[in-house]
């Protein structure tokens, strides 16, 4: 791995540097991924007393577990539906900004701050306005005939879900498919001009194309987003209700740990998560070393 | 641009006006709402327009006088949630570039476990490991602490792979002018590198605040004393109300309090805050 | 000020790559020695050696009376002026120039008396208080010397400092190096790929070939008697011209000629540089050669011919007319004999 030329000697010190930072790692990463690992093979007696080791008990407990396998189809369903709504939507305004020049930097502004709302703040604005007494879009909707209530119907549920996650993730795909567009030479499109491409044509034989590497890289941080940052938007709306219809796998750890209290079933699921995430990280870095090459 | 068609220009404008309505649109109802006298939503009909009630509102949120809903007052939630955020982006930062600093200027034993000791956490959000992360904190003894609320959270191997990025593109030669003009590696990370990573450590701190404000689950976790609750974590506390109509105004107030702090940094720190986000995903 | 004594120094990296090996030089106190040679040779790895950025490994440096293998950088007493200058970016030219003594605990007055007086001698006064950044690639070369200078150290180490100028920029720059180091009288050790560079500023020339040191001597001595075929075609411009010959009987054949000389029979390379050789007259030894083109550089043209399939450039006075078939000849004591294995033997 890279350092400098020179480098300093000193036996101690790099240590010490690093002291702090390895401390917490330890205390508050591995350790507490160690228990969940430990606790994976490990279940409690119904009165918390006896603790024995059940080998992969709980993992095949979990995989047969109809309200884990609806978890999963849950969370799937969400964070595909996330990231289509979230990157279209962006994609189609910074494609807008790209085009105006003077007035893009005003657009920006307005258009980036909802990456600073909280999650769960975000959740609660659209809870109160899809709230189903008060709420102004149920409203909206009954004059078209359309009856909304995401206390009882399902689909209405994930569709708020869906809706105050992705209100939140559009300003950051934004900001990238924007820099993904100036990075395209203006020479390109000018070429395409020249062969006879239309405008739309333009935009999809050529802007598209070249701006897969950051459509790649945008899927992958959305879909990461829904599956770990949204927990808050689903906690302030929906609760994972109703009827599990929006209780995705995170927030199934969540209430099977603190609020069921089955530490073996929530390790296993924590394990599980834990594998999720090391796929997608290599999946992000294998494509960050390819987008180096290019 | 390739050709002047007015058409699309009219076009992009349109599309990006509707964007910033929808996007705007959320907040401006919640507003409105934090406007209005509660018993005006009993009528079925959430106003459209600003009411009267702004100042009452308000105030009373945030001295706390709303009984049965809030057992402290905003300014106190306000408090937590800054000291958090402050300690969360200053102790990422400050434990980042040290260890940054450590990999890339010094060569010793471990060097290698170290890094992917770090890299691992990537792979480990506070989510995955909820339960026993909260075991370690609570055998500690650091629920309902600010210790508790944010020192589980600072280390951070996206902040050290930035540190490490921008070292390494600092030359070679700086270091080595630093130490024949007789600066130690201490004297050197200060008069040198810390004042050259200055845009990139603001760059990060903008991003990290706007992180470290917006926890959720892990304040909920360990916070179960009032005072400790964090002003992002505490509207939905105050939006579960078991007997009752929840009251609008005052948990709508509290929603526009809890996103102003972060939303103002990101438009007046727009540059830095498009740094970091970028710098932060390389 | 010091002498710098290098005795059988060498590096070899861990994994065994060695950079240089067996080194021995001496510089007298007050010298200009030029450390030149192609890419890759290990001429800046033997000044950082010197310089304390690079672990000796074998051998050792001694500034003055001290071994200094085992000091920092710092306490070695020397400066250095670097490919890239290495200016401090967020610091005023001023403070760039005092780092390094405050460093030491110099006192306040002490520092603004050397930085004013560096600052005159270099003529950057005016720019004291500017950042690197808004200076151009002259004046910053000038900040990184004024670094040196200020520390009035035991000796100065350069390396490679003007490659990053261009070229008008470099040829005074060059002279401007050699009157500082005449007048101030610090010795000094420069480090360069180029060897016009190097023989315009050195007292003395240390040519290095992979890690190892290949000829030491002045520049007119080393290129008047390379030791090496290596070092013929590496010093002067044109580079030597360098032809197979054959030694039997107290005679060499070169180039369809035979010349007497006085070495042991052969296959050698001879060796002849293009301002020795001239036209033939009648009745002298002559090479037959056909010319290729013509370069003119204004004061003489240079023929390149081609010469039993072989290359050879010749240089000529402007007015000189060469016509396409021409006999070249050169005096014997002005060629250069090499053996079999590129030594020189006469």
């Amino acid at each position: 791995m890279q350092t400098k030329r020179t480098i300093f000697r000193s036996r101690g010190l790099p240590y010490l540097l690093l002291a702090p930072q390895l401390a917490i790692t330890i205390i508050f990463f591995l350790w507490p991924a160690g228990q969940a690992v430990w606790q994976s093979f490990l279940r409690e007696d119904a009165f918390g007393l006896k603790t024995s080791f059940v080998g992969l008990a709980n993992y095949t407990r979990l995989f047969h577990s109809p309200d884990y396998l609806n978890a999963m189809q849950v969370t799937l369903v969400f964070a595909v539906s996330t990231a289509a709504l979230a990157m279209i939507l962006s994609l189609l305004l910074a494609v807008a900004v790209d085009r105006l020049i003077r007035a893009s930097r005003w657009y920006t502004t307005l258009l980036v701050w909802p990456y600073a709302v909280a999650p769960a703040v975000a959740g609660i604005l659209w809870w109160f306005i899809f709230n189903p007494t008060i709420g102004i879009m149920p409203y909206v909707l009954a004059s078209v005939g359309i009856s909304w209530n995401h206390l009882l119907d399902k689909g209405d549920a994930m569709l708020l879900v869906i809706v105050a996650a992705a209100w939140k993730q559009v300003s950051y795909n934004f900001l990238f498919f924007v820099a993904g567009l100036q990075s395209i030479p203006a020479s390109l499109r000018e070429a395409a001009a020249i062969d006879g491409a239309g405008p739309v044509k333009r935009f999809f034989t050529i802007t598209l194309p070249l701006l897969s590497p950051t459509t790649f890289f945008l899927l992958v941080v959305n879909v990461v987003y829904t599956l770990f940052d949204t927990f808050p938007v689903i906690d302030a709306t929906t609760e994972g209700g109703p009827a599990q219809a929006t209780n995705t796998l995170v927030y199934k750890v969540y209430m099977d740990g603190f609020v069921g209290l089955d530490l073996g079933s929530s390790a296993a699921q924590s394990v599980v998560l834990m594998a999720i995430v090391i796929s997608l990280t290599v999946v992000q870095f294998r494509f960050v070393e390819r987008r180096v090459t290019y | 641009m390739v050709e002047n068609q007015r058409w699309l220009d009219i076009l992009a404008h349109i599309t990006l006006i509707l964007g910033v309505v929808v996007v705007a649109f959320p907040v401006y109802i919640a507003f409105i709402a934090s406007t209005h006298h509660p018993v005006e939503f009993m009528s079925g009909m959430m106003p459209l327009l600003p009411g009267d009630n702004m100042v009452n509102t308000y105030t009373e949120v945030l001295s706390g006088g709303v009984r049965a809903q809030m057992t402290v007052p905003l300014t106190l939630m306000l408090t937590n949630s800054l000291i958090m955020a402050l300690s969360i982006a200053i102790g990422k930062i400050v434990i980042s570039i040290l260890s940054a600093f450590a990999i890339v200027y010094f060569r010793f034993p471990f060097r290698m476990t170290a890094f992917w000791m770090i890299f691992i956490t990537l792979m480990l959000p506070v989510e995955v490991r909820i339960v026993p992360t909260f075991k370690v904190v609570a055998d500690l003894g650091l629920l309902n602490s600010y210790a508790g609320l944010s020192i589980p959270l600072i280390a951070s191997a996206t902040a050290t792979f930035l540190f490490r990025q921008v070292f390494l593109t600092i030359p070679d030669e700086l270091m080595e002018a630093a130490r024949i003009d007789g600066a130690g590696p201490m004297k050197f990370f200060r008069d040198i590198l810390l004042p050259l990573s200055r845009t990139n450590i603001a760059a990060l701190f903008v991003i990290l605040f706007i992180y470290g404000w917006n926890q959720y689950l892990w304040p909920i976790l360990v916070t179960t004393d009032a005072d400790f609750y964090t002003i992002v974590a505490g509207i939905k506390r105050m939006a579960d109300v078991v007997d009752s109509e929840p009251l609008w105004n005052f948990i709508m107030a509290t929603a526009v309090l809890a996103m102003l702090p972060p939303v103002l940094v990101v438009i007046f720190m727009q540059r830095l805050f498009v740094k970091g986000l970028v710098e932060t995903e390389k | 000020m010091a002498a710098i004594t290098i005795e059988n120094l060498g590096k070899t990296y861990t994994g065994g790559v060695s950079a240089v090996r067996g080194i021995d030089i001496d510089i007298r106190d007050g010298e200009f020695v030029v450390l030149v040679g192609p890419s890759g040779c290990g001429k800046s790895t033997l000044l950082r050696m010197i310089a304390g950025l690079e672990e000796i490994t074998e051998g050792e440096v001694r500034i003055g009376e001290r071994v200094v293998n085992r000091l920092e950088p710092a306490e070695r007493d020397i400066a250095m002026v670097f490919q890239n200058y290495a200016l401090y970016p967020h610091m005023s030219v001023r403070q760039n120039l005092s780092y390094g003594l405050k460093n030491r605990g110099t006192p306040k007055a002490e520092i603004a008396r050397r930085v004013d007086e560096a600052a005159r001698i270099l003529e950057i006064g005016a720019y004291l208080d500017r950042k690197p950044r808004a200076l151009s690639g002259g004046q910053r070369q000038r900040v990184a010397m004024g670094r040196a200078i200020v520390r009035e150290p035991a000796a100065f180490l350069f390396d490679e400092p003007l490659s990053n100028l261009d070229a008008k920029l470099r040829v005074s720059m060059r002279g401007e190096i050699r009157a500082l180091q005449k007048r101030l009288g610090t010795t000094s050790v420069y480090v360069t790929h180029d060897q016009l560079e190097a023989m315009t500023l050195a007292d003395r020339l240390v040519v290095l070939r992979d890690g190892e040191v290949e000829q030491i001597g002045a520049p007119l001595e080393v290129y008047r008697r390379p030791v090496s075929t290596f070092v013929a075609e590496f010093i002067g411009s044109p580079a030597m011209n360098m032809l197979d010959g054959e030694v039997a009987g107290g005679t060499l054949r070169v180039g369809g000629a035979s010349l007497p000389v006085g070495v042991a029979p052969g296959k050698v390379k001879v060796g002849m540089r293009a301002e020795d050789m001239r036209l033939a007259g009648l009745g002298e030894t002559a090479i037959p050669a056909r010319l290729a083109y013509v370069e003119e550089l204004g004061a003489q043209r240079l023929g390149h011919f081609e010469v039993e399939g072989q290359r050879l450039i010749a240089a000529f006075p402007a007015e000189q007319a060469l016509s396409d078939e021409i006999a070249l000849t050169v005096d014997p004591s002005a060629l250069h004999v090499f053996g079999a294995d590129g030594r020189r033997i006469d």
